[in-house]
């Protein structure tokens, strides 16, 4: 439990370290992911035990982790209030056109690599 | 009346009141989605996030007081997220032989939730920082977050933008793809995946195996795809 921990912290230590070393506009834990899945695939894709139990322990409650960041959007109810038709629309449109858009796409070229 | 006032000021100033709550709103969120059978409008984290809005804008607490102690939850988001590495490198097997056509279809549909979603926001007229807190809104939160501020957007805007998308996707986007007649289980992972992240994948995962392996691949792609593109892109436009 605690070498899974040290192992997603070091990946995240460095994947912020790359980040503001290089000055890449990209989050730090991403370039983490990308580490740990490239060394992951080093080892022929599979992940040790410990990892294994710290990962899906921690993805098991990721919607509680969402939790304190989700509520600071109480500090944003004017701009809510100002712009909540874009919003809402970008939302329900925008997120429901890539669902389409994505789906025909992806079977059109799942099909042809068949 | 004194007892009670010191009580206040100790809870205001220690972590403890604001964890406690974090986790009691959370136990909250979940009782109520598995009273609904987990029907996907029923989202634990929209559940918990409304009901601690409500407690903390009743109680008039600020949110800077509230997060000093919350800060503890939400750090654990940045190994979370490098543990989403994880389930990616289990599915390889399973996924690599469809992966070119798998990062096109990705990649392009990351690319239009990224463009409707600041061609809407900005079309209509939302302030700059609103369009930027937007964009990001099909990855998952936590990496949607820190594009956000990158952006120059407001990530607890953005926090709840993207939890609000990721139940759209996951209780509508079936019906949208069943309209659209997709029925390649790899396609619908995958629409699903990159529209709605992880709270399309988790249902996605509850329907269908491997439509649940495709949506899990998708939500990372296009966490990395769209983590590496699309600041680069924002840079380029100058800002929508």
């Amino acid at each position: 439990m605690i070498g899974g921990l040290a192992i997603l912290l070091l990946c995240q230590l460095a994947g912020e370290a790359t980040a503001r070393l290089l000055a890449l506009p990209v989050p730090g834990p991403v370039l983490g992911m990308a580490l740990l899945f490239a060394v992951l695939l080093a080892r022929g894709g599979e992940v040790p035990k410990g990892l294994a139990d710290t990962a899906d322990a921690l993805l098991r409650v990721l919607g509680l982790l969402f939790v304190p960041a989700g509520v600071g959007v109480i500090l944003h109810l004017p701009e809510i209030a100002r712009d909540w038709a874009p919003i809402a629309l970008a939302i329900l449109a925008g997120t429901l056109l890539t669902v389409g858009v994505t789906g025909l796409l992806a079977q059109r070229l799942l099909g042809r690599g068949r | 009346m004194g007892g009670f006032a010191e009580l206040w000021v100790y809870l205001s100033r220690e972590p403890l009141a604001a964890l406690t709550a974090t986790l009691l709103a959370w136990l909250a969120g979940t009782w109520c989605a598995a009273r609904a059978r987990w029907h996907p409008l029923a989202n634990p984290v929209l559940v918990a996030v409304l009901l601690l809005a409500g407690v903390l804008l009743a109680l008039g607490v600020e949110y800077r007081a509230y997060f000093a102690g919350a800060q503890f939850v939400h750090f654990l988001l940045g190994p979370a997220t490098v543990a989403l590495a994880v389930p990616l490198a289990r599915q390889w097997q399973a996924v690599r032989s469809s992966l070119p056509a798998a990062v096109a279809s990705v990649l392009g549909g990351g690319l239009f939730a990224v463009l409707s979603g600041i061609g809407i926001a900005a079309g209509l007229g939302a302030a700059p920082d609103v369009a930027a807190s937007v964009a990001p809104r099909s990855v998952t939160t936590p990496v949607a977050m820190g594009i956000a501020e990158a952006l120059g957007g407001l990530p607890g805007l953005t926090a709840a933008v993207v939890i609000c998308s990721g139940i759209v996707g996951a209780a509508l986007g079936p019906l949208v793809l069943d309209l659209l007649r997709v029925t390649d289980w790899r396609a619908r992972g995958l629409a699903i995946g990159t529209a709605a992240h992880g709270i399309g994948t988790a249902r996605a995962l509850s329907v269908n195996a491997v439509a649940g392996a495709f949506s899990g691949l998708a939500m990372g792609l296009n966490a990395l795809g769209t983590a590496l593109l699309l600041p680069l892109l924002w840079r380029l436009v100058g800002g929508a």
